[in-house]
């Protein structure tokens, strides 16, 4: 065949890989409501209700390392703001939350929500128009963080603000919508945030069966943004943004758009980040601006360095053991948490560059990852 | 400022660099350089080192924007005004004095890169390898002689091998001008001769330039030779007419 004499194998959505994705998926969406449904309660196998939205939680959270590495593992864009765009999706859903609970608040005010009472404020604010109906709510889940991405990405793509300044104004970034959003009068709950959820679509928000389903929502959204993150990495868009990893200003010269590239890739993250969050706040029960924590934006990073950055499956599998790690820590010893979070980035970056995946493929386990580990060329070019 | 019509009258000229001038913290890089490449025309360059070679192409490609002076392409497209994406899609293309090639990407990824297809983003996602594309490759691969090894990664390529690796990187997307900084850097004497084979039979069908060091490359390519020093041209020629030149003895050849 002409493929092959050309060397090349472009088989990486072969049946093997459709097999794989469906089986794992499988997995996932059916082992966790029959372990809480079907297994008796006192069993070692079942799964308690308590536990479900943790595992959505985690869910969530591989989503939101998917992003993350799909920017930093790929294009060598290391945003340390990528929870702000997880929070701005939490914050659209969590506003939909809270006008379903309508008449059923503290105050018993139909039309808005406790705090807006609370701060005798007498009608609703513009940009909460529309907040009420699922699809705008949900909408507005994927457009707010990836216009924001967008614009910001445009912006400092365009200025070549890259590396660690690029990671700094991320930081800043997030940090400004952190402070702006403690504020009362922007209508967002201030310091409290916005919780005391009801409903979702009709469904309390408190019932066995509607936080399994948010878990198969979660699992669902993992599924879809795994396979558009693979879909870009493995077209030749991902070809170029491996090249702009590694030597930027080669690829201008080569007559790609680099701006428009890493603004690209940077948006489509933020979108995934944001239905991340959107899928986290119904099963936490809250968003505040605590989402918006600089310090959150870093552990994101420490997940997918720890599971191996340029590998879609090592950002996920790193974003759930990591915090598989934090539950159980800072409940069984809290006071270590961090010293073992801080230790794990540093045996990350020393021991284990390439992550756990990395690791796994030293072994003869698995195909390693593209070299993500390697210092990008330098700057000359 | 001139207007764009004084170089568009020059007719056959390609590139058109009018008292060009680019000063780095006081140092002046380029100080006044004038050149005018014609179309079609293989042109090689010397100067020692600072004399501004690199920067003269830094400046053409958008890399660099000049202080002063003028820089145009076919006349009409004023260089210095745009960037470095803008000017390849022009086609313009360079090749680096350090060989630069995508060393996480196989020879074969970087040659696909670099065809000719569209560069926008869009496109370049939901981008096909046809087995037109393919061919175009698999030719490429054969003439820089890297067939056997497509699906290695560059960055383990020898240097000789990435030297031509990037080569074969501009002639797969048809560049109407080629900048070639030190193509023959580091390569054995085979590989020289080689090289400076698949140059002339380049030359045949597009502009090129070359800045070069190694003089027995230069004398065998014997193509019009342009002497820079200290960011201004000191003489043009043939080889022989330069290196009789006593200024270009005394500031280069004879050191």
């Amino acid at each position: 065949m002409r493929a092959r004499a050309a060397g090349y194998e472009p088989r990486r959505w072969g049946a093997a890989f459709w097999t794989r994705f469906l089986l794992c998926g499988a997995a996932l969406v059916l082992a966790v409501p029959i372990l809480n449904q079907a297994v008796a309660p006192d069993s070692p196998l079942a799964i308690p209700d308590y536990l479900v939205p943790l595992l959505g939680k985690y869910v969530c959270y591989a989503l939101l390392a998917v992003s993350l590495d799909l920017i930093w593992g790929y294009a060598g864009i290391l945003s340390l703001g990528q929870g702000a765009f997880f929070a701005l999706g939490g914050y659209c859903m969590g506003m939909y939350l809270m006008r379903q609970i309508g008449s059923r608040g503290v105050y018993g005010n139909a039309e808005l929500p406790d705090f807006m009472v609370f701060l005798n404020w007498k009608e609703l604010p513009w940009f909460w128009w529309g907040f009420d109906h699922f699809a705008y709510a949900a909408l507005m889940a994927l457009l707010v963080p990836g216009l924001l991405a967008f614009v910001f990405g445009w912006l400092a793509f365009r200025s070549r603000v890259t590396g660690v300044y690029l990671s700094i104004i991320t930081q800043a970034m997030t940090y400004a919508l952190l402070l702006a959003f403690f504020r009362n009068d922007m209508g967002f709950g201030g310091n409290n945030g916005l919780t005391d959820y009801k409903d979702i679509l009709g469904w309390d928000v408190h019932r066995p069966e509607t936080r399994l389903a948010l878990y198969v929502a979660s699992v669902a959204a993992l599924g879809l943004g795994f396979l558009v993150s693979r879909f870009i990495t493995t077209s030749k868009l991902g070809r170029v943004l491996l090249a702009v990893r590694d030597a930027e200003s080669r690829v201008r010269f080569l007559g790609y758009s680099v701006t428009g590239v890493k603004a690209f890739v940077f948006t489509v993250a933020a979108v995934l980040a944001g239905i991340a969050g959107a899928l986290y706040v119904p099963q936490i029960g809250i968003i505040n601006p605590s989402e918006f924590s600089p310090a959150n934006s870093i552990e994101v990073a420490i997940w997918v360095s720890v599971g191996g950055r340029g590998t879609l499956v090592g950002a996920m599998v790193g974003a759930v053991l990591v915090n598989f790690f934090k539950t159980w820590l800072t409940s069984a010893a809290p006071e270590i948490w961090l010293f073992f979070l801080g230790l794990l980035f540093v045996l990350s970056t020393l021991v284990f560059p390439r992550g756990l995946v990395g690791l796994l493929a030293r072994l003869g386990w698995k195909r390693p990852p593209r070299a993500a580990a390697t210092i990008p060329a330098g700057k000359e070019a | 400022m001139k207007t764009a019509a004084a170089p568009a009258a020059a007719g056959n000229v390609l590139l058109y660099l009018n008292n060009v001038t680019v000063s780095f913290d006081g140092f002046k890089a380029l100080d006044g350089l004038s050149l005018l490449v014609e179309q079609g025309e293989l042109r090689t360059i010397i100067g020692p080192n600072g004399a501004g070679k690199t920067t003269m192409m830094d400046v053409v490609t958008g890399k660099t924007r000049p202080d002063m002076g003028e820089v145009y392409f076919r006349g009409t497209a004023d260089l210095s005004r745009l960037d470095e994406t803008a000017i390849a899609n022009l086609g313009i293309g360079r090749k680096f004095q350090r060989p630069t090639v995508f060393e996480n990407l196989t020879v074969f990824e970087n040659l696909e890169l670099a065809l000719d297809d569209s560069r926008g983003t869009w496109r370049t996602l939901v981008s096909r390898l046809t087995p037109d594309r393919r061919d175009r490759i698999a030719a490429i691969l054969a003439r820089i002689g890297l067939g056997p090894h497509s699906r290695q990664l560059a960055g383990t390529l020898s240097h000789g091998q990435k030297q031509w690796l990037e080569i074969g990187m501009l002639l797969i997307h048809d560049r109407s001008l080629l900048l070639l900084d030190e193509p023959v850097a580091g390569m054995t004497d085979r590989e020289t001769e080689e090289t400076a084979a698949l140059i002339l039979d380049l030359a045949r069908h597009r502009t090129i330039v070359v800045v070069e060091h190694d003089m027995a490359f230069v004398r065998s390519l014997g193509a019009k030779v342009t002497v820079l020093h200290e960011g201004s041209v000191l003489a043009e020629g043939s080889i022989d007419h330069v290196q009789n030149n006593p200024r270009v003895v005394e500031v280069y050849l004879g050191r």
